[in-house]
């Protein structure tokens, strides 16, 4: 969730939705996010919505699990006024900013709030994002008894050099104790890396993914680098402290990472996600890919209802003295036509190992999977039983790929 | 000092006697228009209110840049001694570029002030108008202006100026347009100097015609130096070089508003209006008489304005085409010396190939079309005019790389300048290296004062057009300027150089340049684009080939990573937007084969801003 807020039209005080949203509703899975916009220390290359201690102004950690329940409130009140039938959750996911900033406690009764509320499907998956120093048994211990089923933890790298350059602060060291803990307290685990960093060699990259693969994660998660605009890392490589990372670089990693993980028995399903089994993927972020519902809870979260799109204010006080007024905390929406919504469906479903139905493209992009097969860029096989699924090549340039789907 | 003149003399019966006809010479920035200005003020011609900076440079570029592109005479009277006169003062453009002008220019006048920086001294375009000047035995009058300024070093440069011409330095006078001081008796010293103009009033009428101007309202403007006779209103004229015959609709002194009078006699300077539309009527240099009584022989000097450099101008957005063909044609009613004819490139669309007197002339014609018609616009690298002979004996004159034939040539010639550099003498060594690199011969070297030295080189043209210049202002600190003439012609082992992009040749990279030279263009130009286009999904080749033979090559590597890493529920909106703003983009781009490249690339390359901007000013 980085980056501005995009322009777009207001959202109704109320937050009331066209009761358009309705339509195939349900045919379509849906799930709730929770954000929580919380870290002690903001993270060199992050520009995500969160904020420490000192830059809350007013806003307080300690009343954020009730606000955020308010907002639950809110969010039912507004389906059922659409016309929505009841959908119990089949996912939920706590992101951040660091969930586990807050004591158990909070997330638990965020996750009741999301039963009452919503209900939660049988067999839901239920994730929390981990930082390696702000969890331990116990903690873990509590959110599996309250029915979490799932952890993700930010490792990031097995490098202290490279976790000093993103000015992460947990030890390496952490990660095994914080992964036995999960596993004892039945939890699924996923380990988050990141690679390019600046300053990170090839064999760098190669010791944090044997690091994170001896661990026997069940999913794992590996993303190039981003230099977001107006972060402190920015800066660093503006000012020539930090070289840029090269994109040939980062090709080259992730060739690495799909080879070794590929070779533990790990397979791709997403551009930039690997899973033990299929059992194993994150259903929730799937959903977005497959354009289901959810409703994001929180500061700055975003939400996808039957076409709508919107997202909350970013600011934690802004958003809490919105729900103080039962307001909709929402800043901006826009509500997608059909030919936009083909366009993200082309951007989404190309990440995925399932692949794009090539019926689903207009007449151009169909003429345009000849030349990506030729080119390398897409399983021909594939396109043969009518799915664009993307080559090694083509989910590193998976962009330009889906360019060429949607020109 | 003299008063101004209480009565003016009446034009059209001025006693060849009581006129002076006389022009400035100075180079750009040592402050001609502010003397004119000044000159203007105390003659009384402009009321002071109405003085505005730089009254007779009208156009903004020329007030701006501080030059003269376009030349004006103004009549001003002056009193000496209890005589009265008429002063003609003609302004001459400062630039290499417009010599054949500012040679007919010199030809209206008996005299020349020699206006010279006291801070700067001499420059070498001013030098070139001084031997201009003084072939067509023009008395000059040595003056340092700006001596009102703290780093003015008279002294030095009247040293400067007498050794130069002869004299003694304490007759160099010394002047600030800017407060007028000294300007009355500089006035003066024209009226005592320079000789009145001498003529046969009864033989038919010849007029000079020395400059051409395009008015919106009134058609071209004229302005002509009467030498023998005379010409009156409703008179009709003729021009000698194509016997056109006009009807004159007015004839007149420019005071320097326009003032009609009863016509114009020996030695007296003036406008013609005959209602005509275009400035290629009414040639500079071309002699005027009259339809009845027509003069036997033109006066001698006139040449057609031919082009030396060449480029092709192309707007950068390609629905421009007709506004730029439209301001082309308005441009050519007001420069006689501007042609051109429709020109296409795989790159750059549709444009014009022009030909120009000079570098100058092409870079204010571009500008005013930017200017003034709201034009962008991308110019190609300059050419000069080749001659080629084919193994078939065939001659094929090229202006243009596209235009160089195929297969086996003979020979080729191509169009050589004499330079002069002016320098301070610490740069000798690196503007020798600069002129050796570019195929100069030394013809001379000789000292100016004690430490300013002029070199003097035979050289192609092509070599001066492409960024000469820029590198030698940048290897002296912009202390060296530069004059150059055409010489001739001379054969030389010139070769076209083509560049390919994935096999593909891009028509507006080729050049044609001496065989020693062809492999630095090649590596120049790869290397280049090498930088400017940006990855494709696939190895772009990039190669620089004489005919087949391939001579440089780089390539762009294949772009291995295009994907957002992170695309989640918050992502999703601001993917899209990006997505829709890169399909805009690359409608912007243009194909070359396969290859996408975006139009700023082959700008940016032709303008060679890679690697020179950080030297230009």
């Amino acid at each position: 969730m980085g980056g501005p807020l995009p322009l777009a039209d207001p959202a109704p005080r109320d937050g009331a939705l066209p009761v358009s949203v309705a339509n195939g509703a349900d045919e379509r899975a849906f799930g709730v996010y929770v954000h929580v916009p919380f870290c002690t220390v903001r993270c060199g290359y992050c520009d995500f919505n969160t904020y420490t201690a000192t830059e809350l102004r007013g806003a307080s950690r300690a009343d954020y699990a009730s606000t955020a329940v308010a907002e639950m409130e809110l969010a039912a009140r507004v389906l059922e006024g659409a016309g929505l039938p009841e959908r119990p959750a089949t996912t939920v996911f706590f992101g951040g900013g660091t969930p586990t900033l807050l004591p158990a406690g909070d997330l638990v009764r965020m996750l009741e709030g999301v039963r009452s509320r919503f209900g939660i499907a049988e067999g839901a998956e239920i994730t929390t994002e981990a930082n390696p120093d702000s969890v331990d048994a116990e903690y873990l211990g509590r959110l599996a008894a309250a029915g979490f089923t799932r952890v993700s933890f930010g490792m990031q790298s097995a490098v202290p050099r490279v976790l000093a350059t993103l000015d992460r602060t947990h030890d390496p060291e952490r990660i095994p104790v914080v992964v036995a803990a999960a596993r004892e307290a039945g939890l699924q685990v996923s380990l988050d890396l990141i690679y390019g960093t600046p300053g990170e060699s090839i064999d760098d990259w190669r010791t944090s993914l044997e690091t994170a693969i001896t661990q026997r994660p069940d999913h794992v998660s590996a993303y190039a680098l981003i230099v977001e605009q107006g972060t402190r890392l920015a800066r660093r490589i503006r000012s020539g402290q930090l070289e840029a990372p090269s994109d040939d670089l980062q090709a080259d990693m992730y060739e690495l990472a799909d080879e070794m993980l590929g070779r533990s028995g790990y397979s791709w399903y997403e551009v930039s996600n690997w899973a033990a089994s299929p059992g194993f993927r994150s259903r929730h972020n799937l959903s977005y890919w497959r354009g289901s519902d959810w409703w994001g809870i929180g500061p700055g979260a975003h939400s996808h209802v039957g076409g709508v799109r919107w997202w909350n204010v970013k600011h934690p006080a802004a958003y809490a003295a919105l729900i103080a007024e039962d307001a909709s905390p929402a800043h901006g929406r826009e509500t997608l036509d059909g030919s936009t919504r083909l366009v993200e469906r082309v951007l989404l479903e190309t990440r995925i190992a399932d692949g794009l139905a090539i019926d689903a493209l207009a007449t151009e992009g169909r003429t345009a999977v000849a030349g990506l097969i030729a080119d390398g860029l897409v399983n021909g096989e594939a396109a043969l039983r009518g799915r664009i699924v993307l080559s090694l090549r083509g989910r590193l340039l998976a962009d330009a790929v889906v360019r060429r789907l949607v020109a | 000092m003299s008063p101004r003149a209480t009565t003016a003399l009446q034009p059209a019966s001025t006693p060849p006697a009581s006129i002076r006809n006389f022009c400035i010479i100075a180079h750009i920035d040592h402050g001609k228009s502010t003397l004119a200005d000044r000159m203007l003020q105390i003659t009384g011609v402009v009321a002071d209110r109405d003085m505005r900076a730089q009254y007779l440079d009208r156009m903004d570029i020329e007030r701006e840049r501080g030059i003269t592109i376009k030349s004006q005479a103004v009549r001003m009277p002056w009193s000496r001694n209890g005589e009265t006169f008429a002063l003609n003062m003609i302004d001459t453009p400062g630039h290499v570029d417009f010599t054949y002008e500012v040679s007919r220019s010199l030809a209206a006048c008996e005299g020349a002030i020699l206006l010279v920086d006291a801070a700067q001294g001499i420059e070498a375009q001013t030098l070139a108008n001084l031997y201009l000047a003084l072939e067509n035995d023009l008395e000059i009058i040595p003056v340092l202006n700006k001596i009102d300024l703290p780093a003015a070093d008279p002294d030095k440069y009247a040293a400067e100026l007498a050794g130069l011409i002869g004299g003694r330095p304490e007759d160099v006078l010394r002047v600030s347009g800017k407060t007028g001081m000294g300007v009355e008796e500089l006035l003066d010293r024209v009226v005592e100097r320079i000789p009145s103009p001498t003529g046969d009033a009864d033989a038919p009428a010849r007029a000079m015609i020395f400059d051409s101007v395009y008015d919106t309202y009134r058609g071209v403007v004229t302005y002509v130096r009467m030498i023998d006779g005379s010409l009156s209103p409703r008179e009709r004229i003729q021009m000698m070089s194509t016997r056109a015959v006009h009807e004159l609709l007015e004839i007149g002194v420019s005071s320097p508003e326009p003032l009609p009078t009863k016509g114009l006699g020996v030695g007296e300077v003036g406008y013609l209006i005959t209602g005509v539309k275009d400035v290629r009527q009414s040639k500079v240099g071309d002699t005027v008489t009259t339809a009845m009584k027509p003069a036997a022989e033109a006066l001698p000097g006139y040449t057609d304005p031919k082009p030396m450099v060449f480029s092709g101008l192309y707007p950068i957005d390609g629905a421009d085409y007709p506004d730029l063909r439209e301001a082309l044609d308005k441009l050519k009613l007001s420069d006689a010396a501007l042609n051109y004819e429709p020109e296409t490139s795989v790159a750059l669309g549709f444009g014009f190939r022009c030909g120009f007197l000079g570098l100058l002339h092409l870079e204010i014609i571009t500008e005013r079309l930017e200017r003034e018609f709201g034009l962008d616009l991308i110019a190609t690298a300059p050419s000069v005019t080749y001659e080629v002979t084919t193994e078939d004996k065939k001659t094929v004159t090229v202006t243009n790389p596209s235009e160089f034939p195929g297969g086996k040539i003979q020979a080729v010639s191509e169009p050589v300048v004499k330079v002069g550099v002016l320098a301070p003498k610490d740069y000798v060594g690196t503007i020798m290296e600069l002129c050796q690199s570019r195929r100069g011969t030394l013809l001379g070297m000789e000292y100016l004062g004690e430490d300013r030295v002029e070199l003097r080189y035979t050289m192609p043209l092509g070599e001066i057009v492409f960024d000469f210049f820029d590198h030698l202002k940048s290897r002296t600190q912009g202390y060296a300027s530069l004059d150059y003439e055409p010489a001739g012609e001379q054969e030389a082992d010139l070769v076209k150089v083509d560049i390919l992009l994935q096999g593909e040749q891009v028509d507006a990279f080729s050049a044609i340049v001496h065989r020693d030279k062809a492999y630095a263009y090649g590596v120049l130009m790869t290397e280049r684009l090498k930088n400017l286009i940006p990855r494709q999904q696939f190895e772009v080749p990039i190669q620089a080939a004489i005919g087949a033979r391939i001579i440089a090559r780089e390539s762009i590597r294949a772009m291995r990573k295009d994907v957002l890493a992170k695309c989640y529920g918050g992502d999703i909106t601001r993917k899209r937007k990006l997505l829709e703003k890169q399909k805009e983009g690359k409608k912007r781009m243009k194909m070359v084969g396969k290859v996408e490249v975006p139009q700023e690339a082959f700008i940016a390359a032709l303008s060679g801003d890679t690697e020179t901007k950080k030297d230009k000013k």
